[in-house]
């Protein structure tokens, strides 16, 4: 079942439609209900190499529906420690549960300040209602 | 909703995945009044049409149907359409929404004393009933694949014809425009599931019907699209020199069916390395993998061949399978 509509108020958005959860040096990033909700069920995740560096504001992997694709952006840059095993098995995971089972990579932060330009929940909405 | 054809269509409802299972399941129901209908008719009807199309009119009795391509000098393939048999001297051919016109003005164009050729497609509309229980739905007595039987509906007047684009049994209803909505609710009312365009698609490339735009088109011959079956070779009609030449030395490139041994999904546009490119792809709702058609070197073409598609960069593993891709399992 698809998740109904919610943005939780302990996380830190991206314009873009990407959330991330941020633990000391650590976070853990995903997409929001909103970009799950246009794609529709998710078919397939293309996810980066652990190990590899992302870097805020730029593509890091993809996610796909049967019609679309989608460029995954980075809201913070640091290196991936983990990639989601279950979302790679079960895309549709991301669809059931955006912020919880359906997160995508934890990474270890390069430059913790970053998370100055993210958004909180109500800014993020306003670029919802924006939009 | 999404601009087609200049009309306005739902790519889905609640979704293409389970919309494309209902139809493998039960029954779905589209609304395809967008496409054309071009009527013939005249004494000399069907010598203008065995003229103009590939497949053999001749054989076509009051009551049946055929599959059959409109083709170009070079054997191109300018539509590909359903021609229905509705009189002795009266045919309805029901073509693709964009090529409406550019049907109407070849046939028209090429029109012969004792032929009168009419686009009627703003009269009718048309829903496809689409599942192995649609027939049971609908209260429609089973009947042989290609034929068409008027028929009523819910209280709609109905030309029930036997054919389709998704691979299962069930039926195409056409009805006058003003009856469209009646017969859309009737049809929902017996539990028949709305689908949109996103599962016709992927529907129709499971079980490898060909998408004039994508897959065939006036570029490639018939013989090389495949359709070399619905092309009567001993009949004249616009192009069969050269497609009898294509038959003879065999095509050099030859449209395929594809499913991806590597988690990948093929798209329209994608290199083909060796020299091809997908036509259509998509996942399969059914098989849980991508899938596609494709045109590749004939030398490449044989089931059971790898081919390495570029999928954004990343090269990605499939290989050839025989048509179509999705059959229903044997029970």
């Amino acid at each position: 079942m698809p998740a109904s509509e919610s943005y939780p108020d302990d996380l830190l958005y991206h314009r873009e439609h990407d959330w991330a959860r941020i633990d000391g040096d650590e976070a853990v990033l995903g997409v929001t209900w909103y970009a799950v909700d246009a794609l529709g069920e998710l078919v397939h995740y293309e996810p980066p190499a652990e190990g590899a560096s992302v870097r805020k504001d730029e593509p890091y992997g993809e996610v796909e529906s049967v019609k679309a694709v989608s460029d995954l952006i980075s809201p913070l840059s640091g290196e991936v420690l983990e990639v989601n095993a279950k979302v790679v098995g079960a895309p549709e995971t991301v669809n059931e549960d955006p912020y919880g089972d359906g997160w995508l990579i934890r990474i270890r932060m390069s430059d913790p300040s970053e998370r100055d330009a993210l958004l909180d929940v109500a800014a993020y909405r306003q670029v919802l209602a924006d939009s | 909703m999404v601009p087609f054809a200049g009309w306005e269509m739902p790519v889905q409802y609640e979704g293409v995945i389970q919309e494309h299972r209902a139809v493998r399941t039960d029954a779905g129901v589209f609304d395809v009044s967008h496409m054309g209908e071009i009527e013939v008719e005249g004494p000399q009807a069907a010598e203008l049409l065995q003229g103009l199309l590939s497949n053999d009119v001749a054989k076509l009795e009051e009551g049946e149907a055929q599959y059959t391509l409109l083709t170009n000098d070079d054997g191109g393939i300018v539509d590909d359409l359903i021609v229905y048999r509705t009189g002795p001297h009266r045919f309805l051919l029901i073509v693709n929404a964009s090529n409406r016109e550019a049907d109407f003005e070849w046939i028209a164009e090429r029109e012969i004393r004792g032929s009168d050729v009419r686009d009627v497609s703003d009269d009718y509309a048309l829903l496809a009933v689409q599942g192995p229980r649609a027939l049971e739905r609908l209260g429609l007595p089973r009947a042989k694949p290609f034929t068409w039987a008027m028929g009523n509906v819910g209280g709609v007047e109905v030309m029930v014809n036997r054919t389709g684009y998704t691979g299962e049994e069930g039926v195409e209803l056409a009805c006058m425009a003003d009856d469209a909505p009646a017969l859309w609710d009737a049809v929902v009312e017996r539990g028949v599931v709305p689908c949109g365009l996103g599962a016709r698609d992927t529907l129709r490339l499971e079980v490898c019907y060909p998408l004039h735009g994508n897959d065939i088109g006036p570029q490639w011959d018939a013989i090389s699209s495949g359709l070399g079956w619905v092309c009567a070779l001993d009949t004249e009609f616009t192009g069969v020199e050269r497609l009898r030449d294509v038959k003879e030395r065999g095509p050099d490139r030859k449209l395929v069916a594809f499913r991806m041994t590597e988690q990948a999904i093929p798209r329209q546009g994608m290199g083909i390395e060796g020299g091809g490119e997908v036509t259509s792809g998509s996942l399969s709702p059914m098989l849980e993998v991508g899938i596609g058609l494709g045109y590749v070197p004939a030398t490449a073409s044989a089931p059971g061949t790898e081919l390495t598609i570029d999928v954004r960069g990343r090269q990605r593993r499939g290989e050839v399978v025989t048509k179509p891709i999705y059959k229903r399992e044997e029970s």
